[in-house]
């Protein structure tokens, strides 16, 4: 029971509709979990993940629509998933009394015998707590808790609804690494909500990126990351949008886009007729700067003037007003380096694959 | 001789007509209390997590409930076990029973109303959360319901308190019968009539000792609970019966 190369669907859920009032908040064509994977549906508040993961689970079954699980569906479905899967809420609840007794919470809610407690609570760093009320525990401490019981259930299936949302940076990491060890070990699949796209990617071997209640996009991080559908799925897998333009024409399969206030750029990544206007994203990330004029064949490259610079911890993000608007990030040292000061001009280049155009 | 000073020697002497008093008293109003409870409880549970057309109302006949004169009462149970009333074929008046029963009206509104607060005070997911973990749909409610057993023991030591010190449903339905139906507080009001100040004394402090003891004990269990965050003795599960 672990989680590995991804195999046969597991979960599935087709045609799930839910409404709220007149108000249509989940409308799902077919979401499915497969055996050996960690699923991530992705979006910002509001999308329908919670909704999504309570039908998936049948905790709150959607109005319409059909849940199968491992070749059970309807009441049969419900009940292997009461059974052979588990479920951690965004804000778990600790019950009145001790840590290992909220440990031992599901085992005991289903009749099973409770072994393995110390062990869990070692795996989670939670064995000096064992003893004390569940009630005083930190929000990473009861997150902790919360991951220990439903995994001593051994699930099928682990539903996670934003994990971390409620945590510190430092707990937020201690948790998904916790997650992504114990997770992988001790469930067949793995299903989790977030709106956190480093979770998403970090975690997951799929992403289903929810807007408004519909999958926009389904795929591996990877293929999110280089292909995004459209410009709301660049912007929740991490890209910036600020740069707009109009299509002057294709050249060598690329395109020429005139920008506003800026020179023209080359576009590897888009489809759009000449003349349409575009919208351009591209990874912070993939702008490169420098003092000096660069040396080599990327074609997209322009002088600009640094508006601010403003530091992340370990990276520096620099926003460039002239004459294009754009931001990069650059590395501390890399920041350090090249003395990079608000009002000063440098070098900007990118190459024309790391740009995304979409029509609008 | 001073109705303290004579008070105390009957309490230290076991006087028996003082003893037999207060064996009644705590009979009657210890039954009445364990039905109210069998009964008030589910009712105030699941008006506090059930949602159906008419709820505001129910709510709020509960909630009336707490302000319920008991002098009212025992003049409803009266007219429903007088002899041209409902129930009058079945002889209750002036009977333990109807005593019983007018506490029964009396603690049960009452804790139906403290149960219906205290469930509605815990978060609305936990019997989701339950779920969530793979108990059935009975243990799962009992999940919930737990997390309120601070507030329903208290509701029903109230409740107790209240009971076992009102006079007036206890005087109209029962009839202050000698070893029968007579209590601590109809008792007092017989005796303090009669210039037996010493009797009334005595009652007035096994009263007032009850009602300090049932504070002493819930002050004990706040207390236990702080320390051990309500740990070890609420963490045993019902047997599965799903």
């Amino acid at each position: 029971m672990t989680i590995g190369p991804a195999g046969r669907p597991l979960l599935a859920g087709e045609g799930l509709v839910r409404e709220a009032g007149r108000r249509r908040i989940l409308d799902v064509e077919r979401v499915e979990a497969r055996e050996g994977e960690i699923l991530a549906l992705l979006g910002p508040n509001g999308a329908g993940k919670t909704t999504l993961l309570h039908a998936l689970s049948l905790l709150r079954p959607a109005d319409s629509g059909v849940v199968s699980f491992a070749g059970f569906a309807g009441r049969d479905a419900a009940r292997a998933l009461r059974r052979r899967s588990a479920f951690v809420f965004q804000r778990p609840h600790m019950w009145d009394g001790p840590v290992r007794w909220n440990l031992e919470l599901g085992l005991a809610a289903q009749g099973r015998p409770r072994h393995g407690v110390e062990e869990m609570a070692r795996a989670l760093g939670l064995e000096r707590l064992l003893g004390a009320p569940a009630r005083t525990l930190s929000a990473g401490e009861a997150q902790r808790v919360a991951l220990g019981r439903a995994l001593l259930l051994d699930p099928d299936v682990l539903f996670m609804d934003e994990p971390t949302a409620n945590l510190d940076a430092a707990a937020r990491t201690a948790l998904r690494e916790d997650l992504d060890r114990l997770g992988r070990s001790r469930a067949r699949s793995l299903v989790l909500a977030t709106h956190d796209r480093s979770e998403a990617f970090y975690l997951a071997d799929r992403v289903v990126v929810l807007r408004e209640g519909r999958v926009v996009q389904a795929g591996t991080p990877a293929e999110l990351f280089e292909n995004p559908a459209d410009p709301f799925i660049a912007s929740v897998t991490g890209a910036e949008l600020a740069l707009r333009g109009v299509v002057e024409e294709g050249e060598d399969g690329l395109l020429r886009v005139a920008t506003d206030g800026g020179g023209p750029l080359l576009v590897a990544v888009g489809r759009a007729a000449a003349g349409r206007n575009v919208r351009i994203s591209y990874r912070p990330e993939d702008l490169l700067l420098s003092r000096d004029a660069p040396a080599g064949s990327a074609r997209n490259r322009f002088r600009g003037r640094i508006a601010e610079v403003r530091s992340l911890g370990a990276l520096v993000r620099v926003r460039l007003d002239a004459p294009l608007e754009a931001v990069a990030v650059v590395t501390r040292a890399a920041a350090d380096e090249l003395r990079l000061t608000a009002g000063e001009e440098v070098w900007i280049q990118v190459k024309a694959t790391a740009l995304h155009a979409f029509e609008i | 001789m001073n109705p303290f000073a004579e008070a105390w020697e009957l309490l230290t002497a076991g006087d028996l007509y003082v003893r037999d008093v207060v064996l009644s008293s705590l009979s009657i109003s210890g039954s009445a209390l364990v039905l109210a409870t069998l009964i008030s409880v589910p009712i105030g549970v699941a008006v506090g997590l059930m949602r159906f057309r008419g709820r505001t109302p129910v709510v709020a006949l509960l909630n009336t409930g707490l302000a319920l004169p008991p002098v009212v009462v025992g003049l409803a149970v009266y007219l429903l076990l007088s002899r041209s009333g409902p129930l009058g074929a079945l002889g209750l008046l002036y009977s333990p029973a109807a005593m019983v029963l007018a506490q029964v009206f009396l603690a049960g509104p009452y804790i139906a109303a403290v149960t219906l607060a205290a469930v509605q005070g815990i978060p609305d997911d936990v019997l989701l959360q339950a779920r969530g973990l793979g108990a059935s749909r009975a243990r799962a409610l009992w999940l919930h319901v737990r997390e309120a057993r601070w507030s329903l023991v208290t509701a029903v030591a109230a409740g107790f308190g209240a009971i076992v010190s009102e006079v007036g449903a206890a005087m109209i339905v029962g009839g202050n019968i000698l070893g029968r139906t007579r209590v601590m507080t109809t008792t007092i009001v017989l005796e303090a009539r009669r210039g037996n100040f010493g009797v009334a004394v005595a009652l007035g402090m096994v009263l007032l000792a009850i009602a300090l003891a049932v504070n002493l004990g819930l002050l004990a269990v706040a207390r236990g609970r702080a320390r051990t965050g309500a740990a070890a003795g609420g963490a045993r599960l019902p047997p599965v019966t799903s």
